[in-house]
């Protein structure tokens, strides 16, 4: 690829202004799909296009941009990401939360609380919260319109019925503003709280299905319940093996064929910071650090 | 430390290399030049081209090259190319009246007005493999007759003054263009027929093929399938008048299909149509066959429930881009979602031994 | 106004200079009310430079725009052609409107959108005589608590929060400053 021969951060400019105004009718009304007319990008669709896209439009020169996926700085795809943007639109780049004005993730939302002044962009893979329940587009449409979200509250309790708890953990659906039904993209449930009342500027990407959505800083985001049945944030019952966190969200890694396993921040940059910090865990004695 | 994620990036540098590398194959066999892809591979090259929405054919040969033979893949790069490339204006409706044919057939008559011309066809082609193409041989050279300087009329319109056949309608407006605008439904023809023109020909084949043996069966006959080229043109503000700005190679298909009308109006024959970038017949039927499918609804006819009746269930998944960008990414980490379902059933099942402990005690 | 003036005005780098002025758009947006500065356009009187910077940053050919009275001349028409190349159609077709409040009226002209779709409504640029002083008192999605911005009036902005989710989204402009009141924002008088 020439990046000469692109336009800042890729898209033209007709474009770009295209999906910056669905990003605005996003923000006006917090949780609604807006339809876009993706363009196809240099990457395949489900690999982020969506969220590309919308970060695409939102950067700016003097942006310091983070990518992550599952969490992490460093998985192939958060690295892909952020080596597009760094030719085609020249951004500092960042792998500390802190540092970041610009966020793309892909299944998470650091640990780290987001500030004012950052914009948090995920990737979405399927925006319809409805979709598994009903495949037809034109019907999902109108059960927003009618604010009929029975279907939803009926499957949830099919769920508490066959299994005695919502058997969903992650996409977990939630109502904004007391409106529209939202899905979150794919973040684990333990990471639900965090959309609500949130001071960063969230805006979801779906490139594929040509949705845009956004929720405004501190927007009321509940997620789906029963009043006998209510939401439960969960994660695994263990402390971060490498730093000690016992609040953050962790995953499993299996270390031997024996059932050998341990468990550690699915945040990289949170759990290394830590660790910088002088923070350990079960597996991470001083010296190793 | 345990964590397999880490040097990702230097992993992607070396697969990119290794790629690169794949893709040359042999160094002791002569690399394939652009020009012998675009004139010896040419009917991938027309894939590319219709399913790219770019009609260049060099570049879809370099795509082809690029993508060691992926057709989906090289469809992928060329779209990727196109999205990017500045719009100047759009092209006036090509006429395909005008159309120089290389290959016209009709199995709705036995002989028509211009004749039957077979051109550069697999049919009646014995399928057996021809080794002696595994030597290098002299160029074959076919017999030549001159060139047709008549236009050749639509075949359809024969039927058509006879009021046979259901009346074509003029759309006025500018057809919606899907690379602009979202996808919205219900969708009408001119987007439906723009979706299938760029849809997976695999996909749209097997549509079509269900529709012939009864998933919204509609009686197809292939009323004339003409390939050939024609002429661009394109408005010029500053000119005030259109310009011929190129030619391009189309495959149109109308199909003869069975009758619409009742008892206060008579019966007449309706049409499916296809039309595709460079020569792609399998491709320009189907499209034909699921065009008329789909058309269910504004010929009064009964939705029997079929896939190819069902515009949202076809458009929405006949795009083989959208389609293998979302199904391949599912080899993309998912674990932090794999993670949380885990704990999701340690937890049901947790509860679930709690119950029956409880139970057993009881 | 000649051909040189029609042709000043725009970005010089468009593709920075519209990022910075979308994000001042984003986080007016995003924060109703809030006071944004935003630059880089020069457009003719009476079109402020901060509505100037809204135009060259949203408005192309493919979104239809409304002009009021007070900011309809020849040499806005002209500037606008050239920038951005909006149609300008009557209050009920456009995408965006451009004026002072008054000149807008009645806002009921504009598209709230419809139940399938909300988006398709209407954004009004309102230009303003100044910033201050505060009006109204703000509240609902991107305010934390409540939030007092300067408004034209209270009411047509309450009933428009009543047809929530359809309504017109608004921003403001004077000088080289932007604030905005999408149709979420619950509105009283001070
Ligand atoms: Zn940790």
């Amino acid at each position: 690829m020439s990046e000469a021969a692109y336009n800042f951060a890729y898209l033209d400019e007709a474009t770009k202004r295209m999906i910056r105004r669905a990003l605005l009718k996003g923000l006006a009304i917090p949780g609604y799909q807006v339809p876009f007319a993706s363009r196809e990008m240099p990457m395949p669709y489900g690999w982020g296009t969506g969220g590309v896209q919308v970060t695409a439009a939102c950067l700016t020169p003097e942006d310091c941009l983070k990518v992550i996926d599952q969490g992490a700085d460093d998985t192939t795809n958060a690295v892909s990401i952020r080596k597009f943007f760094e030719r085609t639109a020249g951004v500092a780049t960042t792998e500390h939360t802190a540092e970041a004005s610009v966020i793309q993730t892909r299944h998470r939302i650091p640990e780290q609380a987001l500030t004012e002044g950052q914009i948090l962009v995920y990737q979405v893979p399927i925006p319809e919260p409805l979709r598994f329940l009903e495949p037809r587009e034109s019907e999902t449409r109108r059960m927003h319109a009618l604010e009929e979200y029975g279907l939803m509250h009926v499957k949830l309790y099919e769920d508490i019925a066959r299994h005695g708890a919502i058997a969903t953990s992650y996409a977990y659906p939630v109502k904004v503003e007391g409106r529209y039904v939202m899905d979150p993209s794919p973040i684990p449930k333990f990471d639900n709280p965090k959309l609500g009342g949130n001071a960063a500027i969230q805006l979801f990407g779906a490139g594929r299905e040509q949705r845009i959505y956004a929720l405004p800083p501190y927007t009321q985001v509940v997620s789906l319940d029963f009043e006998d049945h209510p939401f439960e944030p969960s994660k695994a019952d263990h402390d971060c093996d490498l730093c000690g966190a016992a609040q953050s969200y962790l995953d499993e890694v299996i270390t031997d064929d024996r059932g050998g396993r341990m468990f550690i921040c699915s945040d990289t940059d949170f759990c290394a910071s830590r660790r910088a910090d002088g923070l350990r865990g079960r597996l991470s004695p001083e010296e190793a650090a | 430390m345990y964590v397999a994620t880490k040097g990702g990036e230097r992993a992607i540098e070396a697969a990119h290399q290794w790629l690169a590398e794949a893709r040359r194959g042999d160094p002791a066999v002569p690399e394939l030049s652009i020009a012998q892809i675009r004139e010896q591979m040419t009917l991938a090259v027309n894939r590319v081209m219709a399913e790219g929405s770019l009609y260049d054919p060099d570049l879809a040969a370099l795509a082809i090259k690029q993508a060691r033979g992926d057709l989906i893949e090289a469809i992928f790069l060329i779209r990727a190319y196109r999205t990017t490339l500045p719009r100047f204006g759009g092209a006036l409706p090509v006429e395909t009246d005008e159309m120089a044919v290389t290959r016209r057939i009709s199995a709705t008559f036995k002989d028509v007005p211009g004749g039957q011309v077979l051109g550069p066809t697999f049919d009646y082609t014995h399928r057996l493999l021809d080794f002696a193409l595994m030597a290098d041989g002299d160029a074959p050279q076919a017999a030549r007759k001159p060139a047709e300087t008549q236009p050749v009329p639509h075949i359809l319109q024969l039927l058509d003054r006879d009021g046979l056949m259901e009346p074509l309608t003029q759309g006025e407006a500018t057809p919606p263009d899907l690379t602009r605008e979202p996808l919205e439904m219900p969708a009408d023809r001119p987007l439906r027929l723009q979706a299938l023109a760029r849809g997976d020909e695999g996909f749209v084949l097997s549509m079509a093929y269900s529709t012939q043996r009864g998933y919204g069966r509609t009686h197809a006959f292939v009323g004339e399938l003409r390939i050939g080229t024609c002429a661009v043109e394109m408005e010029i503000p500053e000119l005030g008048f259109a310009v011929e700005i190129g030619e391009i190679e189309l495959t149109e298909c109308e199909t003869v299909n069975q009758f619409t009308g009742s008892k206060t109006e008579p019966a007449q024959f309706t049409r499916g149509y296809g039309l595709v970038m460079g020569q792609s017949e399998r491709k320009a039927i189907s499209m034909s066959l699921v065009d008329r499918a789909l058309r269910w609804d504004e010929l009064g006819e009964e939705n029997t429930g079929a896939p190819a009746q069902d515009a949202e269930f076809v458009l929405y998944h006949c795009d083989n881009i959208q389609a293998t960008g979302f199904l391949e990414h599912i080899k993309l980490p998912h674990y932090v979602d794999f993670q949380s379902e885990l704990e999701l059933i340690r937890k049901l099942r947790r509860d679930a031994g709690a119950e029956t402990c409880k139970e057993a005690a009881e | 106004m000649d051909h040189a003036e029609i042709l000043a005005g725009g970005f010089d780098d468009p593709a920075a200079q519209s990022a910075r002025a979308f994000r001042a758009c984003l986080e007016a947006m995003a924060r109703p009310g809030r006071i944004q500065p935003i630059t880089g356009a020069a457009p003719p009187a009476p079109i402020s430079p901060a509505a100037g910077a809204v135009l060259l940053t949203l408005v192309d050919t493919t979104t239809p725009l409304y002009l009021a009275p007070s900011q309809d001349t020849q040499a806005t028409r002209q500037w606008i052609a050239f920038h951005c190349g909006a149609p300008i159609v009557p209050a009920e077709e456009a995408a965006f409107a451009l004026g002072a409040w008054g000149a807008l009226q009645p806002v009921s002209r504009f598209a709230i959108g419809t139940a399938d779709y909300p988006d398709r409504a209407a954004t009004l640029i309102v230009e303003m005589p100044g910033a201050t002083p505060p009006s109204a008192r703000l509240a609902g999605p991107g305010i934390e608590t409540c939030h007092e911005a300067c408004l034209p009036e209270i009411a047509a902005f309450a009933a428009n929060r009543t047809q929530f989710p359809l309504g017109f989204d608004c921003y403001f402009s004077a000088g080289s400053q932007l604030w905005a009141l999408p149709r979420s924002t619950n509105v009283e008088a001070l």
